[in-house]
């Protein structure tokens, strides 16, 4: 279970950020998920609101798209889906002469906040 | 009040990879050979590490450890057995290792008097996969007394790895292990890792790995000295 403390650098992350910028409140976190990254979505779920207590991220939703693991096939010479459990083989030739394209993103994309600023106090 | 998107397009482990740079610089400066050694509980790891740096050690390569465990001292106590100097960091509950941990505890260290600093991460085969700690090479162990579809259930970890250590070679026969399965498993997540067979209780393989280790090191300690020249 290292989610918990992925959480904590995501919302570190996130409240760094959030401050720089003068937001009092972050309402949404969209995050980047390659499905090898190694990470559980449930476990992150469930430790994003523990992380992010206290801080101006707490009951931000989570949006988590997944990305899915392509690769480059030498072999075939074309770009290929690997689906689970992510043999690291061609699905087409069968060759393991793959390069890694994507799927092992863990990345915070952008995150929705609302700023520090009265509106009714300046008409 | 009105909501504004901040684009950030920031890796979440940001962190941990700047450190982990910071102590890869540190530890090429140095002319060490950093081994982080990964599996799950009981595979092998201390048994392997005590072994290989014994050996290492009467071939007066200077040799040491940092060993990760969520409590105990019992890894550090036995790995201090091989007579090298041993660092232990009680990670108090976290899974996995990470950079700073590791930089912190490499404190008054003198790495230039070293030739080989092992890592033997805490036994996890998930959280340890995203966590670089700077090392030279990632070495993953699987145990002939796990599963030989290790490598399927935890392609991350596997896919990581430079290097795929067999242990307990000497129990394979006790435990029906299939080494044809297991070896189709680690080439078919892992193709460009190297294998090695081994058993640290008769010694089998141990100075193969050794060698490789040692052949690894000249090739960066000799890649490292003729940069500069370029």
């Amino acid at each position: 279970m290292h989610e918990l403390s992925i959480a904590y650098n995501l919302v570190e992350i996130v409240e760094e950020a959030a401050r720089a910028a003068g937001a009092i409140r972050v309402t949404r976190v969209r995050l980047r998920l390659g499905d090898l990254a190694g990470v559980v979505e449930d476990a992150l779920r469930f430790s994003f609101p523990v992380a992010a207590q206290g801080t101006p991220a707490e009951g931000a939703e989570l949006a988590i798209e997944h990305v899915p693991v392509r690769v480059f096939c030498r072999q075939c010479n074309a770009e290929r889906m690997l689906k689970p459990p992510f043999v690291y083989r061609c699905p087409e030739c069968g060759a393991s002469h793959l390069q890694l394209l994507q799927g092992r993103e863990l990345q915070v994309e952008s995150i929705e906040i609302e700023e520090n600023h009265n509106e009714t106090a300046y008409p | 009040m009105k909501p504004r998107i901040l684009e950030l397009h920031k890796a979440v482990l940001d962190k941990n990879d700047e450190i982990a740079r910071t102590l890869r610089a540190r530890f090429e400066a140095a002319g060490v050979f950093v081994v982080n050694l990964v599996s799950s509980p009981g595979a092998g790891k201390t048994a392997l590490l005590e072994e290989t740096m014994r050996r290492m050690l009467e071939r007066n390569w200077r040799v040491a450890a940092i060993v990760g465990d969520l409590a105990t001292e019992n890894d550090a106590r036995r790995l201090a057995r091989s007579g090298a100097p041993v660092r232990q960091i009680e990670t108090g509950g976290l899974c996995h290792l990470e950079a700073e941990l590791v930089a912190r505890r490499l404190e008054g260290w003198a790495l230039e008097e070293l030739d080989f600093l092992f890592i033997e991460n805490v036994g996890n085969l998930v959280c340890p996969s995203d966590y670089d700690l700077g090392e030279t090479l990632r070495a993953v162990l699987l145990s002939t007394t796990e599963g030989e579809d290790k490598p399927n259930k935890y392609p991350p970890m596997f896919y990581s790895a430079d290097v795929v250590v067999l242990t307990k070679m000497d129990l394979a026969a006790a435990t029906d292990f299939d080494y044809a399965g297991a070896v189709a498993n680690v080439r078919a997540v892992a193709p460009h890792a190297a294998l090695f067979e081994t058993s640290a209780r008769t010694g089998e393989g141990i100075d193969r790995w050794i060698e490789f280790l040692v052949a690894r090191h000249w090739e960066a300690a000799t890649a490292a000295s003729a940069a500069p020249a370029r």
